[in-house]
């Protein structure tokens, strides 16, 4: 599947194949999102972790492949399953460890957590805890490109759930108007908290921008080559000044809503049958068809990126708590416009 | 110097910003005819697409302002009746507001919502009402309330270069009231009061419309011979309290007024710290004057029975004084 899409890409010119640089960088970040979410769920459980957390073990194939295909000065928006947006889009494993333990040197120096991971110098705008926050700040986000005349286009993600919300339709409507460069990335992963999609949501998730002339496209979430083709086309459409564009990713959390709750609204055979479509063997697989990298090579890169993730929990807990008198610092800025007065 | 109605003042304010500073951009429903009240009115003729019609989608407005604000523009957004905004409390409360607080100081979210709120000829319950208690009483946003067309001109030319959000409400009954205006840039700083008048028997703190209401009311009490001195706060967030209890603590008795709801109002909140801070000192309970807790009736004989005015604070100054009176002769 995935070696038929390169090849369609092929066909369409080899300026939709990634490098061999992005080839391996997606290899390494899935499988740098999968075990920094493996410890973050065992140290969870372990209740060393303050908070609550959604795991996204399973989606990997979502963030990286839509993050990979961005130029480096774009934005993302992300949600309450975060931390894979947050990795794929060049957030450390350090700074983001720390900010689940609460420390200072947390991407939000622990004002955040888990549901607020943010790093507006790499472009990513935020984790929201609220389910369908992004779609305003990536129409904004988007409006502020425009205006200020850069290239920069906001890629919006959010789940299913997300797309029943009136912002969703709101933010889609005035996108489209504006031309705005945005692109809509539903991850579909078929339940939104513990209710599957079939419980909730009338029509095809794809056909949504249709009434708004918004293309629609659906692709398999768990192909990380078809996901980053599929943002590729939508960020040069975007670029070329033609406005959003919509696609659905159609994916699964192998873990429940939130690490450590029961999951009682689908069967353990369901959730085999769907890790046998695992997004990081599927990869592997590939990138060893192509000749591109062995099995030693692969077990190379988990060893690398395990010790990565080890190091950053070891670095979290042996950082600084943030002072309690700071704790009403930042709510408001002190700065002003250049031009004011006082 | 031209004598301005507040809706001129704050168009003007918005002229001399947006001359200044070309990443200003305005956003709401008609703006480009000029807005309910024609404070955005020309505005399109001489900035163009820095004026921007938006759909009747209030969330997405609200929303699409604070991520613009927070990738480098600075956002005015008409939120024509104060009303409307409640279909963006979402966007404004736990995202505009909370921004940069949640990603450890990252973000700066400079942007301005005008919201037009008060009575005014029996709007009736949806067009009436006045929340800048809801407003206040959520942290990282700040609120700001003139009561006349000097102070909306500069709280606005203020608010604009701030780079927090900020809630800018302009009462409607007061806004064809006109004063002398200065031209060209100045600001009147968020978080200062004024001392509209001296007195010395009891202090009126009052904003927006109500700070109208009790000048006229220490006119009518000046004739009674009790000595109101009247604070008009401007600014209800950041809240200059110092500027009350200095006040408080020579006049001993103080009344709070506003034109929203008593219950749980904004009055409560200057009334308790008031009180926290002056309570051996004070020679009357604080009194407060607002709304009834109802909602606003269409028929001008309800709607009066429901909104206080003048003769309502007029009424709380007198029973402070009095209340203060019986507490000495008891004590005599
Ligand atoms: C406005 C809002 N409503 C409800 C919730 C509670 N909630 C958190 S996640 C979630 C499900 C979201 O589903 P979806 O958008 O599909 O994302 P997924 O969890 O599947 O990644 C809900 C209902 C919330 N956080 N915000």
């Amino acid at each position: 599947m995935s070696q038929g899409a390169m090849k369609e890409a092929a066909q369409e010119g080899d300026r939709r194949l990634p490098s061999l640089d992005v080839l391996f960088g997606m290899h390494r970040r899935m499988v740098g999102i999968r075990q920094f979410e493996e410890r973050v769920r065992t140290d969870y459980l372990a209740r060393r972790m303050p908070g609550f957390t959604h795991s996204y073990v399973g989606e990997e194939a979502v963030a990286v492949g839509g993050c990979a295909a961005l130029e480096p000065g774009d934005l993302i928006t992300s949600t309450h399953r975060g931390h894979g947006h947050a990795i794929a889009k060049g957030v450390g494993f350090p700074a983001m460890m720390a900010e689940l333990y609460g420390k200072l040197p947390g991407a939000c120096a622990g004002r955040g957590g888990s549901m607020h991971i943010a790093d507006f110098s790499l472009g990513m705008l935020g984790a929201n805890g609220i389910v369908g926050g992004g779609f305003g700040l990536a129409a904004g986000a988007a409006l502020a490109a425009q205006f200020l005349g850069n290239r920069d286009l906001t890629l919006c993600f959010f789940g299913d759930g997300a797309i029943n919300k009136g912002q969703f339709h709101e933010s889609i409507n005035f996108t489209a108007l504006r031309r705005l460069p945005v692109i809509f990335l539903c991850e579909n992963n078929q339940f939104a908290q513990y209710t599957a999609i079939e419980r909730t949501t009338a029509g095809a998730l794809a056909d949504r921008g249709t009434p708004f002339g918004v293309p629609g496209a659906e692709v398999d979430g768990n192909d990380v080559l078809a996901v980053y083709q599929a943002v590729r086309t939508a960020a040069d459409r975007a670029r070329r000044g033609e406005g959003p564009s919509l696609i659905i990713a159609n994916t699964y959390r192998f873990y429940g809503h939130n690490v450590g709750e029961a999951v009682p609204y689908r069967s353990e055979a369901d959730v085999a049958e769907r890790r046998k479509r695992d997004p990081i063997p599927r990869y592997e697989a590939w990138l060893q068809a192509e000749g591109l990298i062995d099995a030693a090579g692969c077990a190379g890169v988990w060893e690398e990126v395990t010790r990565e993730v080890d190091e950053s929990v070891a670095f979290a807990l042996a950082a600084a708590d943030p002072d309690p008198a700071t704790a009403m610092d930042d709510l408001y800025a002190s700065t002003r416009a250049a031009w004011s007065t006082q | 110097m031209p004598y301005l109605s507040m809706g001129q003042a704050t168009n003007d304010a918005m002229r001399v910003a947006m001359r200044l500073d070309p990443t200003i951009i305005v956003m709401g429903l008609d703006i480009r005819w000029g807005g309910s009240f024609g404070q955005f009115r020309g505005l399109y003729d001489e900035f163009g697409e820095r004026v921007i019609d938006m759909p009747i989608s209030e969330a997405l407005i609200v929303g699409a302002a604070a991520g613009a604000a927070s990738r480098g523009l600075r956002t005015v957004v008409s939120m024509s009746f104060v009303e409307f905004s409640m279909g963006a409390m979402d966007e404004l409360v736990n995202q505009a507001a909370k921004l940069r607080y949640m990603f450890g100081g990252q973000a700066k979210v400079p942007m301005v919502l005008r919201c037009a709120d008060g009575t005014i000829r029996s709007a009736a319950a949806q067009h009436s009402e006045s929340f800048e208690a809801i407003f206040a009483h959520v942290p990282g946003l700040k609120v700001v309330a003139p009561s006349n067309a000097y102070d909306a001109k500069g709280l606005l030319i203020a608010a604009i270069a701030d780079d927090n959000p900020v809630i800018y409400l302009e009462n409607k009954k007061i806004q064809p009231t006109k004063a002398e205006v200065p031209e060209g840039l100045y600001e009147v700083p968020l978080g200062k009061a004024a001392i509209r008048r001296e007195g010395s028997d009891v202090t009126i703190v009052a904003y927006s419309i109500q700070a109208v209401n009790a000048a006229q009311a220490a006119d009518e009490l000046a004739k009674e011979g009790i000595s109101a001195e009247v604070i008009d706060l401007r600014t209800i967030v950041p809240l200059d309290i110092d500027t009350v209890l200095k006040s408080v603590a020579k006049t001993k008795r103080a009344v709070v007024a506003h034109e929203a709801w008593t219950f749980g109002g904004f009055g409560a909140e200057v009334a308790a710290q008031i009180q926290e801070a002056l309570f051996s000192e004070l020679k009357a309970p604080v009194m407060r004057v607002g709304a009834r807790h109802s909602h606003i009736p269409f028929a001008p004989a309800l709607e009066r029975a429901i909104v206080p005015a003048t003769e309502e604070i007029v009424a709380a100054a007198r029973r402070a004084v009095a209340l203060s009176g019986q507490t000495m002769q008891r004590a005599s």
